[in-house]
């Protein structure tokens, strides 16, 4: 007996947004199965990852300042694989974003102004648009893959950090830990509802959803990013350069992925430190394809991933679930994303027994 | 003596269509027998079913008068039936004897296949060398190893699909010659075509059908092109209307010294083309696929841009540097041969695909934001002037059937007004009842004082269409010549690779 995957003639529509929640709640139930048959209580471990974060109240702003992050750099990402270009860096253009904006921080160190803040803000979307440029310029002049060389910059980035911290950013008054000083007033992100955690990063990251989905709904710049990616060649025809779109798509997404890390190092961290690389751009690919590419989408799916993160800690101290628990899960959300994906465009046929049956 | 093939009811269903409706036909030992039909009527899926890739519905299928199932193409070879697809499944990169060795169902010794092999060339004519890379081949000889393939075993029924669409006129007559031999010797020929004057010169019966249903069975002898046309669009045809006597304008599109750099393993660039084409001239390009047609298309869209800007100019003005986006702003508009993926998006709306091409013109982009009213109320436009079959401008163009999506596109860059219009395969795959759309919408383009360039493999639209026709051979263009001056034996033969008017004439028999 044999398979075969055959094109369906039109995917369904409403599968197309099916999938996502359908890819969610098999997490769960396979979750739950998986995690039981190895000793821990599964049902509780999926409680606790999927439902906690959102039943508990005080987990909320948790989840407001895991998913800003994920969400901005969810929509650039979403943007640059709309027309095909695989930025898998995004963490490294986050990291250099973060490390850009800890300089400006570090040179205004004690001075006040409320132009420090944006000064930052626009050094770390530099940052992380220069980082993106190394792979768009391999890829334009030389034709390098772009998803090696974004990936592989990630690494390199981490070790920038390790470096900067160590020695000509050190704190001199850290002790030998290997981190920056603590920011001064003027350069830390401002919380937004007092007494909380929940910093400007939070509505900034709605906004930065928001006004993608209209650019690329509605703008000659959507339009390019769309055409490139459904029929490169169409695309030539009607006049977009596949180059251009290129280093448009890695300057995007390498701009949001690094006001992402600005944010992140100027909100929550508010110095740089080892644990600066959180893994934040290569959990927001996940967010992306959950997101069906859609930054509207991407705004749920950026929660979505928040809660399992949430969730993930709270089962490590409940139930005792290793920190790798939370990675399984997302994992498997992706695969079962995908493996839908597939579904959708193909139908499986089973060969050979049919055929035999016509000819008796 | 019983019919080699008889099929009777047949009947085939699709979701939402009905492809063959209670067809019944028969073919006689040795008769050549054509299988007429627009696009869509229902010929392909009828072999289909006969050649075991598909089952009927409904209906029987009798073989030498005993009622058969084929269940799949192997067991349709093993009956003695051959078919010849469209579309060769070949390996560029190996030689004849190993593609045809690779394609046999039972394996055999390479010697005694060079053997057979050389044996059904001799005896039928087909003049190919077994030790040649298929890469080499032109379309002809290529075509030549499929039917190599076919008669080594021995086939009762030959099944050949639309075999001349990529030939030349003088590789057609040899096509003939082979299968009129083999008919000679009692081999059924089920002959699929919509060309009608081929199936006068070879076929002693043609059976036509029409939306899935067979319409008649006529000797084509006795018919007329014209009669037998109007059965398989079920209408009168339609003349192409000119308007008085054309007069030719000022020169508008000057091509000067054009060359493209090899794009591909197997891309074929153009070098030196040179022509003219003047305010309301329609200039057509013949040529077998695959000679440099798609290169010079794309270098005179834009999409290839060349090192010189003197290369291509529009009244004057040097187009060479610019792209696409750039020529069309200057009036330069173009439809490339393939339209899925490269003239339209097919996930894309018709309003959506209107934008790839005719933003700038029409002003459908304003700061950078596309105005979405201006782009449905053009593809309105198009879809009505042009007799588009689609819901609106919200259906995506992959739902168009092909003759739809192409009088789409024709229309989209039509009605653009562009003061030149480069088509390539204007009406290829298209219905006879769309293709005279599109033949009249150039023509009337032209008579608006348009210069209008047509690259075609079809010889009869090119003549019935253009005013000077040139030949594309590898990439090289011949020196163009008044459309009624040329004999159909010239451009074959400048098809074909003799060049030079001197050449061609002592070639020609008298």
């Amino acid at each position: 007996m044999q398979f075969r995957l055959e094109k369906r003639r039109e995917p369904s529509q409403v599968m197309v947004y099916f999938t996502p929640f359908a890819a969610v709640v098999l997490t769960m139930v396979i979750g739950a199965l998986i995690f039981s048959l190895i000793g821990y209580d599964g049902v509780g471990a999926v409680r606790e990852i999927f439902l906690t974060p959102l039943t508990n109240a005080y987990k909320w702003q948790d989840l407001g300042i895991k998913a800003a992050p994920l969400i901005i750099i969810g929509v650039g990402l979403s943007i640059a694989y709309r027309a095909n270009v695989w930025n898998i860096g995004a963490e490294g253009q986050y990291v250099i974003g973060g490390v850009a904006g800890t300089g400006v921080a570090l040179l205004t160190y004690g001075m006040t102004g409320w132009w420090v803040l944006p000064l930052m803000v626009i050094a770390g979307i530099l940052g992380g648009m220069a980082y993106a440029a190394i792979p768009a310029l391999l890829k334009t002049r030389l034709n390098v893959n772009e998803i090696l060389t974004s990936l592989m910059l990630t690494y390199a980035s981490v070790q920038l950090i390790y470096f900067l911290i160590r020695a000509p950013w050190k704190d001199p008054m850290g002790m030998g830990f290997p981190q920056t000083r603590l920011f001064s007033e003027a350069a830390r992100l401002p919380t937004i509802i007092p007494g909380t955690i929940v910093h400007l990063g939070v509505p900034i990251a709605v906004l930065v959803g928001l006004v993608a989905w209209f650019i690329m709904s509605r703008s000659l710049f959507g339009y390019r990013m769309r055409v490139v990616g459904a029929a490169p060649q169409a695309a030539r025809y009607g006049g977009f350069s596949e180059n251009k779109t290129i280093w448009m798509a890695m300057l995007v997404s390498g701009a949001l992925a690094g006001l992402a890390g600005v944010l992140e190092v100027a909100g929550p961290f508010q110095r740089l430190v080892p644990g600066f690389p959180t893994n934040y751009g290569f959990t927001a690919i996940i967010v992306a394809f959950l997101g069906r590419l859609n930054p509207l989408g991407v705004i749920i799916a950026g929660v979505v991933l928040a809660i399992t993160f949430v969730g993930g800690e709270v089962a490590q101290t409940t139930i005792g679930l290793p920190d790798a628990a939370t990675g399984i899960f997302q994992a498997m959300m992706l695969f079962f994303l995908l493996a839908g994906d597939i579904l959708i465009k193909y139908r499986i046929r089973r060969v050979g027994v049919q055929q035999t049956a016509g000819a008796a | 003596m019983p019919h080699r093939l008889e099929l009777t009811g047949i009947t085939k269903r699709f979701p939402g269509v009905l492809a063959n409706d209670n067809v019944s036909f028969a073919v006689r030992p040795g008769e050549i027998h054509a299988l007429l039909g627009e696009n869509g009527a229902g010929k392909s899926t009828l072999v289909k079913m006969i050649y075991g890739i598909m089952q009927p519905d409904a209906g029987e299928i009798r073989w030498d008068g005993v009622p058969v199932v084929v269940p799949n193409p192997k067991a349709a070879r093993k009956l003695g039936i051959g078919m010849v697809f469209q579309h060769f499944s070949l390996f560029e990169a190996l030689t004849v004897l190993e593609n045809i060795a690779l394609g046999m169902d039972s394996k055999i010794p390479s010697r005694d296949l060079e053997a057979r092999i050389r044996q059904v060339m001799s005896t039928y004519g087909l003049l190919l060398d077994p030790h040649r890379t298929v890469a080499t081949l032109s379309v002809g000889e290529r075509q030549r190893i499929e039917i190599v393939r076919a008669l080594l075993l021995d086939p009762k029924l030959l099944i050949m699909d639309e075999p001349t669409s990529v030939l030349t006129p003088q590789e057609v007559e040899q096509l003939f010659e082979v299968l009129r031999k083999l008919a000679a010797q009692g081999c059924s020929i089920l002959y699929i075509s919509h060309k009608l004057h081929e199936i006068k010169a070879l076929c002693d019966t043609a059976t036509i059908l029409r939306g899935g249903k067979l319409v008649d069975t006529c000797d084509p002898r006795q018919e007329t092109s014209r009669s037998m046309a109007e059965k398989m669009i079920g209408a009168g045809l339609k003349d192409i209307v000119r308007v008085g006597e054309r007069t030719l304008g000022a020169a508008k599109l000057v091509v000067s010294r054009l060359s493209t750099h090899k794009a591909g393993h197997f891309d074929v660039p153009v070098s030196d083309v040179s022509f003219t084409v003047r305010s309301g001239e329609i200039f057509g390009i013949a040529g077998v696929a695959g000679n440099g047609q798609n290169a010079l298309l794309d270098a005179l869209s834009g999409e290839i841009r060349s090192d010189d800007k003197e290369a291509v100019s529009l009244d004057g003005y040097p187009l060479g540097l610019l792209d696409t986006t750039g020529r069309r702003k200057r009036g330069l508009c173009a439809v490339p041969e393939e339209r899925n993926g490269h003239a339209a998006v097919s996930d894309f709306t018709l309003s959506d695909n209107s934008v790839l091409t005719a933003r700038d013109r029409l002003g459908m982009v304003m700061l950078g934001l596309i105005n979405s009213g201006a782009a449905k109320t053009y593809t309105g436009k198009v879809i009505a002037d042009f007799a588009v079959k689609a819901l609106g401008p919200a259906s995506t163009a992959g739902s168009l059937s092909g003759g739809n999506l192409q009088k789409y596109i024709m229309g989209r860059e039509i009605l653009q007004k562009p003061s030149v219009l480069v088509v390539s395969q204007p009406t290829w795959g298209v219905d006879a009842g769309a293709a005279a759309a599109i033949h009249q919408a150039l023509v009337d383009l032209a008579a608006a004082g348009s210069a209008i360039v047509v690259i075609s493999q079809d010889l009869d639209e090119l003549r019935a269409l253009c005013d000077t026709l040139a030949v594309i051979n590898m990439g090289r263009l011949s020196q163009p010549r008044p459309a009624g001056e040329v004999s159909v034996e010239e451009i074959g033969l400048l098809m074909g690779g003799v060049h030079g008017a001197a050449e061609a004439h002592d070639a020609v028999p008298a």
